[in-house]
């Protein structure tokens, strides 16, 4: 029998205001095994945990309850607290009679009641707790970084500066992301290429960072420190060390067909294509669907013309594999597809075009050359109306649309209607917003001066329909101000679309464990606390796909996401979670039921001799890697002979629980 | 004046809940019958919040409504304003004592074109 000391927190009023803790602490004492018990009010605090340590020594105890809050929120605490003194830390149980109890009741009597019953059931366990000592586990040190966009170059960079080896993966031919496609960056309308493509630049001239483009991760096993991923390098058909990126290959290609995908599918590009003239790697990449060679076995015109030798037709995809660490998430964003909103005639305009093909067109490297033109005719447009909020702020009811504020859009279209009427002042701009939202380091000054100093007409209201009348477009909506509708008549619609996660983040959420939200977007460790992690161990979060941002944002975030990888990547070694399954060689039948359900691969099966009073031999048992185990649980609930058993969370002690709550 | 009873009637008989509307516009934005009405559909979703119902019973706005129903395909947070204005019909029509249709009226409608069902149907309809 130990000998158990239960402290009851007050939590402030937090508990105490719903739960009588004076009555719990003086009920738990006839429980069997409890020798001390009290109350404080704030049992996290010092002197709280200095009542914790004299009673330890003061009662001898080998065993303690703290009626707190959730084991998430101070378990650690206690744990350290009952370590410093001489106190095996698992041999301390935390009863929650906070979240689970004072905070969803009202009644006193009633939580007081609750809290007595879960105090009860954390004693009967920590009755059965054994001192459990914890392991460790070696680091990997190399980062993995997934998707090459500002965020994923800024995290690559940073945990390269402190030494640390650094793949990116990136699916595309080229990094540099969404933020490459973009013309100027709100709010001091410095261009972007400028400032990204050193950046770019640095990321593959530096001996730490190794780039892994047209490659996509296909597999992710292993924990915390200890990663191994596989990576599927797609065939490029292009030597990527011959490739001097001299741009011949791309003039000869006879193929017209493929949409450049750079500049959003308005113009074409050939079936070999660098994507941007400030490509990294700046090497060339054949469109196996759009290439005459594969499609009909003839052409060859790039192969004939390419001086290095460069292409090759029979190149073929590669796996490697590799470790890691930590991963880094930084998959991006995409805009929405705007032809589900049909209302802004998006599928019947060629100048009814999104915000990010705006960008295109507005840019120097873009498909008009940097001219603004209507992509229908080529025509100059004289009138120009921004519609906000497409997609966004939509409630979970509606038919299409996103719940959340994409927050970039206010911004950039006052950048965009900025941009026009300082470039080409007889153009007449007009903005539809529905809340104009300029939380930011000199945003609401930038949207003033668009107002104020660019004239830009800002329409507080939505636009209800948008229809193509005589070769131009026919906007009608509403002006909340002036209580009218309005009806413009204008030769471009830009429409700032909502953005979404990148599609792919959703198969890596799964791939790494990582959890997302019903939008797809990544979920942090604590919404406040630990921004920039996912809860799963090793696994960091950087830029959009943790949330809509803009880009200071972004590379803070990045920046933040380097320096806990930098912390984790400089631990020679992880201390492991002994709260492990483990076998009982005598009861294991062999089945492999185990096996199957573990989710981490960590129980194999050998051959062992097994010495017992009813057998003697060598026998198939389950053995359980306990660096690998993460305590999950599922393959103790799976064993039919309940050969398996976790550590700390024993059958045993959960019934005990269990007949300690029904007693 | 703010009648609750009214509100909580035109609020049951929609199933709007006007909270959920924004005030983006979109509604009076997409509405081919706005110059007709006197208020229009976003200031429907407010006075009903509000309670103004019989401003709105009073209004002719509401027999201008087409029920073409695009503010309630297009509305982003599914708020559907043409359920309010129909629901504020149907208050005008269940008034009690309020005869729109009398029986002196029918004779001077009577037509041969005119099916005789029509008149029972108006009768039932608006003789209270």
């Amino acid at each position: 029998m130990h000998r158990i000391g239960v402290f009851v927190c007050w939590c402030g009023s937090n508990i105490a205001a719903t739960v009588d803790v004076k009555r719990v602490a003086e009920a738990v004492k006839s429980e069997p095994g409890v020798v001390f018990s009290t109350d404080y009010q704030y049992m996290c605090s010092e002197n709280g945990q200095a009542t914790i340590r004299n009673a330890i020594k003061e009662y001898k105890l080998d065993g303690i309850v703290v009626c707190s809050c959730s084991p998430r929120m101070h378990e650690a605490t206690f744990r350290k607290t009952a370590l410093t003194a001489g106190l095996n830390p698992y041999m301390v149980e935390i009863a929650n009679i906070r979240e689970q109890c004072s905070w969803i009741h009202k009644d006193m009597p009633e939580g007081t009641e609750k809290a007595i019953i879960l105090a009860r059931a954390a004693i009967a366990k920590v009755q059965r707790n054994a001192p459990l000592v914890a392991g460790s586990s070696p680091v990997t040190k190399r980062a993995l970084v997934i998707g090459g966009g500002i965020a994923g170059i800024q995290t690559a960079l940073d945990v390269a500066e402190a030494g640390y080896e650094v793949d990116i993966v990136e699916k595309s031919p080229t990094i540099g992301g969404r933020m490459a496609q973009l013309d100027k960056t709100f709010p001091t309308l410095d261009c972007a290429a400028c400032i990204l493509t050193p950046k770019m630049v640095d990321a593959s001239q530096n001996e730490k960072i190794n780039l892994i483009t047209y490659a996509e991760l296909e597999s992710v096993s292993g924990f915390v420190g200890n990663f191994t991923a596989k990576i599927r390098k797609k065939a490029r058909y292009v030597d990527e060390d011959k490739c001097t990126g001299c741009g011949v290959c791309t003039e000869k290609c006879p193929s017209r067909k493929g949409l450049n995908e750079f500049n959003m599918g308005l113009n074409t590009r050939g079936a070999v294509y660098i994507p941007f003239a400030q490509a990294i790697p700046n090497v060339a990449v054949i469109d196996k669907n759009q290439c005459l060679h594969f499609r009909t076995g003839k052409c060859g015109l790039c192969e004939k013309n390419c001086s290095a030798g460069a292409i090759k037709f029979d190149q073929t995809e590669e796996i490697l594999e590799r470790q890691y660490g930590a991963i880094i998430v930084a998959t991006g964003f995409k805009p929405i597809d705007a032809s589900a909103f049909d209302e802004y005639a998006y599928c019947q305009s060629k100048d009814v075009v999104t915000s990010l093909e705006f960008e295109r067109l507005m840019n120097a490297a873009g498909p008009s050359k940097g001219t603004l033109v209507c992509p229908s005719d080529g025509r100059h447009p004289k009138e120009i109306v921004f519609v906000q909020c497409v997609g966004s702020r939509c409630s979970s009811d509606a038919s299409k649309g996103k719940e959340y504020c994409s927050k970039i859009c206010c911004m950039y279209t006052a950048k965009h209607a900025m941009l026009v009427r300082e470039k080409y002042p007889d153009v007449k701009v007009h903005v539809f917003y529905i809340d104009v939202r300029t939380p930011g380091k000199n945003f609401d000054e930038f949207y003033r001066r668009a107002v104020e100093q660019y004239d830009v007409d800002y329409i507080k209201g939505q636009v209800g329909k948008v229809s193509v009348e005589n070769g131009r477009l026919h906007v009608q909506g509403s002006n909340l101000i002036d209580n009218e509708q309005v009806h413009i008549d204008c030769d471009m619609v830009v429409l700032a679309t909502a953005i979404e996660p990148d599609p792919t983040a959703r198969s890596i959420g799964t791939m790494l464990t990582a959890s997302m939200d019903t939008n797809d977007f990544f979920t942090e460790a604590h919404p406040k606390l630990r921004p920039v992690e996912s809860p799963t161990a090793g696994v960091f979060l950087s830029g959009v796909c943790q949330g809509p941002k803009d880009i200071p944002e972004t590379v803070a975030q990045a920046s933040a996401a380097a320096a806990k990888v930098i912390g984790l990547l400089s631990k020679d070694s992880l201390t492991c979670n002994p709260c492990v399954a483990h076998s009982d060689p005598l009861l294991c039948n062999g089945c492999s039921q185990c096996e199957n359900v573990c989710p981490y691969g960590a129980i194999s099966y050998e051959d062992r001799e097994v010495r017992g009073p009813e057998f003697r031999g060598v026998k198939r048992v389950a053995v359980v890697n306990e660096a690998v185990c993460q305590g999950c649980g599922a393959c103790t609930v799976t064993c039919p002979s309940t050969a398996m058993d976790l550590k700390g969370f024993s059958n045993e002690q959960i019934m005990s629980e269990v007949d300690a709550i029904c007693r | 004046m703010e009648d609750k009873y009214l509100s909580e009637q035109i609020l049951r008989m929609s199933g709007v809940n006007p909270k959920k509307c924004m005030k983006c516009g979109k509604c009076s934005a997409t509405c081919p019958a706005y110059d007709e009405m006197e208020y229009h559909p976003h200031q429907f979703v407010t006075m009903v919040q509000k309670g103004r119902i019989e401003e709105l019973m009073n209004s002719k706005s509401i027999y201008m409504c087409l029920s073409c129903f695009a503010c309630l395909e297009r509305c982003p947070r599914n708020v559907e304003p043409a359920k309010l204005i129909e629901a504020v019909r149907l208050a005008v029509v269940r008034q009690q004592g309020m005869n729109h249709m009398k029986p002196d009226d029918v004779p001077a409608l009577l037509n041969s074109d005119l099916p005789q069902q029509a008149i029972v149907t108006a009768m039932r309809k608006y003789n209270k």
